[in-house]
């Protein structure tokens, strides 16, 4: 059961990574790198490590996402881009 | 009989991470990948809390309670930005 | 009280897996956005209940509605910032939909009314 999750969850994490380099838009780069944090925290959770997965979850996912989208924010003006 | 039960609805779940994935890498524009993101941590602190319960630990609760707190505040900042900026 | 936490926890997952298919098959941003924010709100919520009362003994029952309380009240908020950001960024309605409300308000960006 619990390696079920973690080859599925690996395998999402793995996609989601060619799809934040290969991505022409900075900001789906940036969700993407967040879904690899929150699927991180879930693969972190199952190999028994509660701490990391809460370091995970609150740097990985939180201040690095708004630390991103301040510094795109910095480089150009604020728009919607596919 | 119940383990069978929550085990079932734990990969059910699963598949609905699957399903949000495919529309985060579908989607045409970057307002859709937020709402496929938003979908994912709500079904993502469901799944953190199915762990707890099968492995047994109520400390696992509190990395639930963590990720949504901070997650509220990323999808805020991601909304922001989309408007006009931070 | 196993059983009964259990038949819940399956129908909150079926209401998680509808809300994503929403979020898969909608034809746009703001129908995607009420499919997927209603749909795994009380998926979630019934989900957590399940749990907490199929695994009573464990003493974790205040955590849970301390969850429960947050996804409740910071769900709806995040939904409605993101409908309003995209709505402000320029994103089109879909050729099915009927009537525009916030445009017709004419509200500039950030503007409250």
């Amino acid at each position: 059961m619990i390696s079920i999750i973690i080859i599925i969850l690996g395998i999402i994490m793995i996609a989601a990574a060619f799809y934040a380099i290969h991505s022409k838009s900075l900001l789906s780069a940036i969700i993407s790198a967040g879904v690899i944090s929150l699927l991180a925290s879930v693969v972190y959770l199952l190999l028994a490590a509660p701490d990391v997965a809460m370091t995970e979850a609150a740097i990985g996912s939180g201040l690095t996402t708004i630390i991103f989208i301040f510094t795109l924010r910095k480089i150009k003006k604020g728009g919607l881009d596919d | 009989m119940a383990d069978l039960i929550y085990n079932i609805a734990a990969i059910i779940a699963l598949a609905g991470i699957v399903l949000s994935f495919v529309r985060l890498i579908l989607g045409p524009t970057a307002a859709d990948r937020a709402v496929a993101l938003d979908g994912m941590t709500i079904i993502a602190i469901s799944l953190i809390v199915f762990i707890a319960y099968y492995s047994n630990r109520v400390i696992y609760l509190d990395v639930a309670i963590v990720y949504g707190l901070i997650s509220f505040i990323g999808i805020i900042a991601i909304a922001r930005y989309l408007e006009r900026g931070i | 009280m196993e059983l009964l936490g259990a038949i819940v926890t399956l129908i909150g997952s079926l209401f998680l897996f509808l809300g994503a298919v929403g979020i898969f098959r909608m034809p746009d941003v703001y129908n995607r956005m009420q499919a997927g924010t209603k749909a795994t709100t009380l998926g979630s919520i019934l989900f957590l209940i399940g749990i907490g009362v199929g695994h009573y003994e464990c003493g974790c029952l205040g955590k849970l509605i301390l969850l429960i309380m947050f996804i409740i009240f910071t769900n709806p908020i995040s939904s409605n910032a993101l409908a309003r950001a995209a709505h402000f960024a320029g994103v089109k309605l879909t050729k099915l939909s009927v009537k525009d409300d916030l445009a017709e308000d004419g509200l500039e960006k950030g503007e409250e009314k």
